[in-house]
């Protein structure tokens, strides 16, 4: 009987031959991730449950990336993270990314496979909800809380049930107006902010190995949006190099079997696919651009793990090259990796911080989670009352910018850069 | 314990972990005692104001031990923060027409709270501020002022997690761990 990716990237773990979906199995851990929300009570439970004297399960494989509360006043924040570098410090972690150093990167789902943590056919657990981007580089990657994160901490294991796989077959190119958000974004409007509850969504198709990593990396992200345990893409060439230029560790590539079996198939040519918004208040709440057009907004944002890499930032200057925004535009670049290359990367002969800067969008923020889950008040970007933004990140719930009187509409970059030069909901294809 | 007797709290769908406590409480270490008890404040405060508050101003806890949900309670972020916020906050339960995965996990591992499913939506026939009582050993709530029952899905082995305390509790008790 033949497996998906999914559960033969569980089944290895876990030692056996074979799984089925709604086993329970105990799996061996590649990478443990946390960051600084999660990660002082993190260590907090493995503290109290371990003693004072136990030792992480292996230093190599625990990647501490602070990346939410960074640049901000609250001496709390600061607390927070000073308990992760004197941990750290004591445990002799191997990979720290200490936000007072050189080595401080940013948002931790685009740094991670930024600094090669992210590697096909591994098990990459993180205590965020979003970890489940890695699951671009054909691993199983998801979201766990801090006890669960202080279990494996102590261990290495953790006790999964193994997810029924729906399947998402994509057909055709993209046209030059759409990214992968759009796509995602009707995904998540068609099966809803529950649709894929327990389960991994299995992204392929031609569509889909035409995108590049980063594009990859926003389909998979997005999973949970629709309840999905896992986002999953097959590895390939454009993975493989993009893994191998960063990290000399030994993978082993997994691939669903012809006869896997799935819970659901699900087939969607982008040919039919328009710019997508997701209105307030629920990523599934699905519109054209196009319907929405003319709402009017108070800012523009593009940043977040989901929508603040390069190529998101490239999207939105092909856009501003040539026209000026008129409402506040706040960008925020996932990592300093991103952060440098909008220095160096050129679209039409300028640097895109050229771009930006002639577009009249405010200075470019230091990497972080910023204003994407809101935050700390002097959070740059965040929402204070009953603004109304269009956002390149990934959830707009009541509140989840900052203020439960905003609204969020969530688009790809095109259509967030369109909307920032009209001050409206635009449809990007009147500027491409 | 097998049977809660409380006033009820009754919310809508998709109530994200936004809504059950704001990032700005993020900052917040949940195995610092003191935190922890000042998660409860914040419980359920990012609901809409068209919510009655859940936790009256200048409590920690809330009148309301039971909470009443409709689909996908706990959507969104994998901050163990909300059900710690909610069981700092007193709440016993939440009995939901279905829950988000890592909430749903994070409640049996925290030993917070039981989340049970409901087989009927009940988020619009209840109302806040009755009186209930949710019975663990019979799988069903009981609304009090009209004596009317509804069935609820069996925790399984879940039960005896949560009623330990949390996955570590159970283990330790169970004898799996040291």
């Amino acid at each position: 009987m033949g497996m998906t990716i999914t559960e033969k990237i569980l089944a290895r773990h876990a030692g056996k031959a074979a799984v089925a979906p709604g086993d329970n199995v105990w799996v061996s851990v590649d990478v443990l991730m946390t960051h600084d929300v999660c990660g002082p009570g993190t260590i907090g439970v493995f503290e109290r449950e371990f003693g004072p004297n136990a030792k992480v399960f292996d230093v190599n494989k625990v990647v501490i990336i602070p990346d939410h509360y960074i640049f901000t006043e609250d001496k709390m924040c600061h607390r927070n993270v000073d308990i992760l570098r004197a941990f750290c410090a004591k445990h002799g972690i191997t990979h720290f990314y200490d936000p007072a150093t050189d080595g401080y990167k940013g948002v931790c789902h685009v740094a991670l496979p930024q600094e090669g943590h992210t590697r096909p056919g591994e098990v990459l657990l993180g205590t965020d909800s979003h970890t489940c981007t890695a699951g671009a580089f054909g691993e199983f990657a998801t979201g766990i809380g801090n006890t669960d994160a202080g279990f494996v901490l102590g261990t290495g294991k953790i006790l999964l049930k193994v997810p029924a796989t729906m399947r998402f077959i994509i057909d055709g190119a993209l046209p030059h107006y759409l990214m992968a958000k759009d796509l995602i974004l009707r995904i998540i409007g068609e099966i809803g902010v529950d649709g894929a509850t327990y389960r991994a969504m299995e992204f392929c198709g031609f569509c889909i190995d035409a995108m590049t990593i980063e594009e990859r990396m926003t389909m998979c992200n997005m999973a949970i949006e629709a309840g999905g345990k896992n986002g999953i893409i097959a590895p390939d060439d454009v993975t493989r190099a993009y893994v191998k230029e960063r990290t000399a560790l030994p993978f082993i590539e997994e691939f669903s079997d012809p006869d896997a079996r799935y819970y659901s198939s699900h087939r969607i040519n982008v040919a039919d696919l328009e710019p997508s918004v997701a209105r307030p208040h629920s990523p599934d709440n699905y519109a054209t651009a196009r319907a929405c057009a003319g709402t009017p907004i108070t800012q523009a944002y593009i940043g977040s793990c989901t929508g603040g890499k390069l190529t998101d930032f490239l999207a939105a200057a092909r856009i501003l090259r040539h026209h000026k925004v008129s409402v506040p535009t706040y960008l925020v670049p996932a990592t300093m990796q991103v952060k440098n290359d909008l220095a160096t990367t050129l679209y039409d002969g300028l640097p895109l911080t050229t771009i930006f800067a002639q577009a009249g969008c405010l200075p470019i923020a230091p990497p972080s989670c910023a204003a994407c889950l809101g935050g700390p008040k002097d959070t740059f970007g965040r929402l204070m009352g009953n603004e109304v933004a269009i956002s390149t990140t990934n959830r707009n719930f009541p509140g989840r910018m900052g203020s439960k009187s905003a609204s969020v509409y969530l688009a790809s970059p095109y259509t967030v850069a369109a909307s920032a030069v009209r001050g409206c909901i635009t449809d990007p294809r009147e500027f491409l | 314990m097998s049977i809660i007797h409380a006033r009820i709290f009754v919310v809508g769908d998709n109530i994200d972990t936004d809504q059950i406590i704001p990032a700005q409480y993020l900052n917040l270490v949940p195995t610092i005692p003191e935190e922890y008890r000042e998660l409860g404040r914040y419980a359920l405060c990012g609901l809409p104001d068209s919510y009655p508050p859940f936790v009256a101003p200048g409590e920690y806890t809330t009148a309301y031990p039971i909470i009443i949900a409709g689909k996908n309670f706990g959507c969104g972020s994998s901050r163990e923060h909300a059900p710690i916020a909610l069981g700092a906050a007193g709440v016993k339960a939440v009995v939901a027409e279905s829950f988000a995965r890592i909430f749903f996990r994070n409640c049996i591992a925290t030993g917070e709270l039981y989340p049970v499913e409901s087989t009927t939506r009940l988020c619009e026939r209840l109302r806040t501020g009755d009186r209930a009582a949710l019975d663990l050993d019979t799988n069903q709530l009981v609304h009090e002022p009209s004596g009317s029952r509804f069935p609820l899905a069996p925790l399984g082995d879940a039960r005896a997690v949560i009623d330990a305390g949390g996955i570590f509790a159970f283990a330790r008790q169970s004898g799996m761990i040291q």
